[in-house]
């Protein structure tokens, strides 16, 4: 019964999906109040169906309901009960719901938080959002319905997959998908704006906290990925380059310079067709994502299981979607105005220059992970891509990134001082750079590259500082914006910092070790207690017991496993962390090799925490950026906010 | 005007890639391999590298092929179940080395377990060609008369070695 609740409610939410698109886009393009009227009502109605939707997927999960093909698929009645709910998102089909339920969410918040919004601006931007939604809902209802019955109903579940028995499951998915689907908000707004051919500073301001907020989501979830396939996956690795991995990747890159590109638009009143553009890409990379992962069409490891059918159904929406609004694009960009001009030295150009390189690095990411098959499609052979294409391609694209970000805080807008400049990031460049020389000497071993990677950390930081020590001198009350970009470009150093002594310093020792053995590794002395038998909820494992001692005393006593469980009989290794601010002492177990005597791998990976925090730091500046008060002082006063954004564009254009 | 239609433009091209794309099966390309005798080689022995094997030595045995590499990441997913195979013994995994560095090869292996009964080196992936070989990691159950059986593509997973490679190495076997 449950189910088809849920699958009804699947169905109305798509019949109010359908009115809210027809009747907003027709009201404001016509001018029928009554239509236009519909749009707040709708979203909100909509939202109330697809999370009871949701809520009876998760229900049908929660209570073992086996007669659901997607329960008996992807969760078993030993399922510890938070799994079972985290299965609810753990398929094909449930992920899609999730996606619904996130866009849903976006739609409601914007229809809560959008009182200053001109009503035929916020009924096109739920018009676009609700056609969308269209979209995924036929999908999930005609291809890929989670409430699918099965019957007669299996006694027991396949269990869900071991590797996604984790807090990890938990959070990262729902992380993701809200930074995913934001973008559609920032998209909306461009697509109204368009429409409208209202593309001016409000727009721009109008659009800048919810691009942030869901660029806030996506940094958090990707990191939360990241962190996930640390720990889970045994290998100590902490990114892939994995094409799942690039496709949440690449709406980041986009998302970054969007965030900067509105910042310039609506400041300036510059970029505006970069700025629009920018907000189609990156919501269309997020459609590309979801269209590469469930299609088939390129080999990954978090592939969903695939369906030609289903590849048609998206792309075709994909081109839809993404083609109507290209196109939709160039036919009206060419009777905006152009924007304010300024100096080659100045904040826009770094602004400019920096999107240019996210862009750029987003386009060789792209092409990374679709040239086997461009090469395929074309009759060329097969072929894979790895790491040594993107390490080599992407890190000299960010590094002039990088630098500029640590300089761009520091300039004014449309004209900046050269001297001036100079003077302020001497001492930046001073300390940056005898750090970065100096600084890998402590570790014992200097080389060329890591004090290149130490060098853009240090630098885009002490910019950081410098800029807020110049503000703060100023007496001028600090915006949290401000303060925010600088927390979020500090970040950016620190998750440097990580990523540059990691790949310089981590150290490893595979062992053969029998109990009572020591080994030593990077001052640290591993003994090896012995492994004993221990039984889970839903699996057995062999869990090791490992004593770590540095001078005598001991820091920590590691219990690494190896998991099989019972469903699937997949082993797993379950590594042991002890993690700390400049080291994570990684210990995995691998394989017993006859007697007492088992394989043990020992990492220690120098501030690896520092990548992840890096990543929190920003999402944290993102959250100050988006919750500034002038965007609550400007949603108060709409006509106020408008009148000073002309003014502006009109001094700067003189 | 024109500077306008170039996103859409690529993105038109984009479209169909993607759509010829998805008539293309990265995982399940038809071996034409499958019922002919496997490919010939002399190649290398990875861990002595002055030793050299051919698949003639294999003759009378039903045995494993896997294609490898240290720099895959999936060869690391499948890896487990290659190991857990080769602690039952039902029969000799070989390894190809495919792509690789020896000193990252033979590391790896130290790393995950060396289930193969010895791995070759196809260090220019000229082996791998003959063997039809376009991702790694790949794996071809070839039987006592050298004739290829069943060729997997794409990690092996427990349920495929239970429901596909073992019954079928039985038969053979027989």
């Amino acid at each position: 019964m449950i189910p088809e609740i849920g699958n009804f409610a699947l169905i109305v939410a798509l019949a109010i999906a359908l009115a809210q698109a027809a009747l907003s886009l027709t009201g404001a393009a016509r001018r029928i109040p009554a239509f236009v009227a519909v749009a707040r009502p709708a979203a909100q109605g909509q939202f109330v169906f697809v999370a009871a939707a949701f809520g009876c997927l998760a229900w049908s999960f929660y209570s073992n309901d086996f007669s659901v093909l997607n329960v008996a698929s992807n969760s078993n009645s030993s399922l510890p009960a938070a799994y079972r709910i985290a299965a609810t998102w753990g398929s094909h089909e449930g992920s899609l719901l999730l996606w619904v339920l996130m866009l849903s969410a976006w739609m409601l918040a914007v229809s809560v938080f959008s009182g200053s919004l001109p009503a035929d601006m916020l009924a096109r931007i739920l018009g676009v959002m609700g056609l969308i939604n269209v979209g995924f809902l036929s999908f999930m209802l005609f291809t890929s319905n989670p409430f699918d019955r099965l019957l007669p109903a299996a006694a027991d579940g396949r269990d869900l997959n071991p590797l996604l028995q984790d807090i990890g499951m938990i959070f990262h998915p729902p992380m993701l998908y809200m930074g995913y689907v934001g973008f559609s908000v920032a998209f909306a707004f461009a697509i109204a704006a368009l429409l409208d051919g209202r593309l001016d500073a409000t727009w721009a301001r109008w659009s800048r906290p919810w691009t942030t907020a869901a660029w806030v989501f996506l940094t958090l979830g990707i990191a939360l990925g990241s962190w996930w396939a640390y720990y889970e996956l045994g290998w100590g690795g902490w990114w892939f380059w994995d094409p799942v991995e690039n496709a949440s990747f690449m709406p980041w890159l986009i998302g970054t310079a969007l965030i900067h590109s509105l910042a310039v638009t609506e400041k300036r009143g510059a970029f505006k067709a970069w700025t629009v553009l920018l907000a189609i890409i990156a919501f269309s990379l997020s459609l590309l994502g979801t269209f590469l992962v469930r299609s088939g069409v390129l080999t990954s490891v978090h592939a969903f299981a695939t369906d030609p059918k289903r590849g048609i159904f998206i792309l075709a929406f994909l081109a839809v979607v993404i083609g109507g609004s290209l196109a939709l694009y160039a036919w009206r960009m060419n009777k905006v105005a152009p924007g304010a001009r300024f100096e080659l030295l100045s904040r826009e150009s770094m602004l400019l220059a920096n999107s240019v390189l996210l862009v750029v690095a987003c386009a060789a990411v792209l092409l990374g992970t679709l040239y086997p098959l461009f090469l395929d499609a074309l009759g060329l052979g097969k072929i894979s891509v790895g790491p040594p294409y993107f390490d080599s391609v992407f890190a000299p694209l960010m590094a002039p990134a990088v630098l500029l970000a640590g300089i761009g805080p520091l300039l004014a807008w449309r004209k900046g001082d050269g001297a001036q400049l100079a003077r302020r990031l001497r001492w930046a460049a001073i300390v940056a750079l005898i750090g970065a020389l100096f600084l890998p000497l402590a570790f014992g071993r200097w080389a060329a590259l890591t004090s290149v990677g130490l060098l853009l950390a240090f630098w885009i930081i002490s910019g950081a500082v410098t800029a807020f020590i110049i503000r703060y001198r100023m007496k001028t009350s600090m915006s949290a914006a401000f303060f925010g970009m600088l927390l979020a470009h500090a970040g950016i150093g620190v998750f440097i910092v990580g990523v540059t002594l990691v790949k310089s310093y981590e150290t490893e020792r595979d062992l053969r070790m029998e109990p009572g053995d020591t080994a030593m590794l990077g001052g640290y002395s591993f003994r090896f207690e012995g492994v004993r038998e221990v039984r889970g909820p839903n699996y057995a494992a062999a869990r090791g017991a490992i004593t770590v001692q540095r001078d005598g005393e001991t820091i920590a006593r590691l219990a690494p496993e190896k998991r099989t469980y019972f469903v699937q009989r997949n082993p797993m290794t379950e590594a042991a962390i002890n993690a700390g601010i400049s080291r994570d002492i990684f210990v995995a177990l691998g394989d017993a090799v006859g007697g007492d005597a088992w394989t043990v791998r020992i990492h220690i990976k120098p501030f690896i925490r520092w990548i992840w925090f890096g990543c929190l730091m920003m999402a944290f500046g993102g959250l100050l950026a988006a919750s500034d008060r002038r965007y609550r002082i400007a949603a108060r006063r709409p006509e106020d906010a408008s009148a000073a954004d002309a003014t502006l564009i009109r001094s700067g254009a003189a | 005007m024109k500077r306008f239609l170039w996103p859409l433009g690529i993105f038109i091209l984009l479209v169909g890639f993607l759509a010829v794309g998805l008539t293309l099966k990265p995982r399940e390309v038809p071996s034409p391999l499958v019922g002919k005798p496997a490919p010939a080689f002399d190649l290398p022995v990875l861990h002595q590298p002055d030793k050299r094997f051919v698949p003639g030595e294999m003759r009378g045995k039903v045995w494993l092929l896997n294609v490898w590499a240290s720099w895959c990441v999936s060869c690391r997913e499948e890896h487990p179940v290659l190991v857990e195979l080769a602690k039952r013994g039902v029969m000799p995994i070989l390894g190809l080395n495919y792509k690789d560095k020896g000193d990252e090869a033979t590391a790896w292996l130290k790393r995950f377990g060396d289930p193969y009964q010895l791995s070759v080196v196809d260090a220019d992936g000229r082996i791998g060609i003959d063997y039809g070989v376009y991702g790694v990691p790949e794996t071809y159950l070839i039987d006592a008369e050298g004739v290829i059986r069943f060729k997997q593509i794409g990690p092996l997973t427990m349920a495929i070695v239970e429901q596909k490679v073992l019954p079928l190495a039985k038969a053979l076997q027989k």
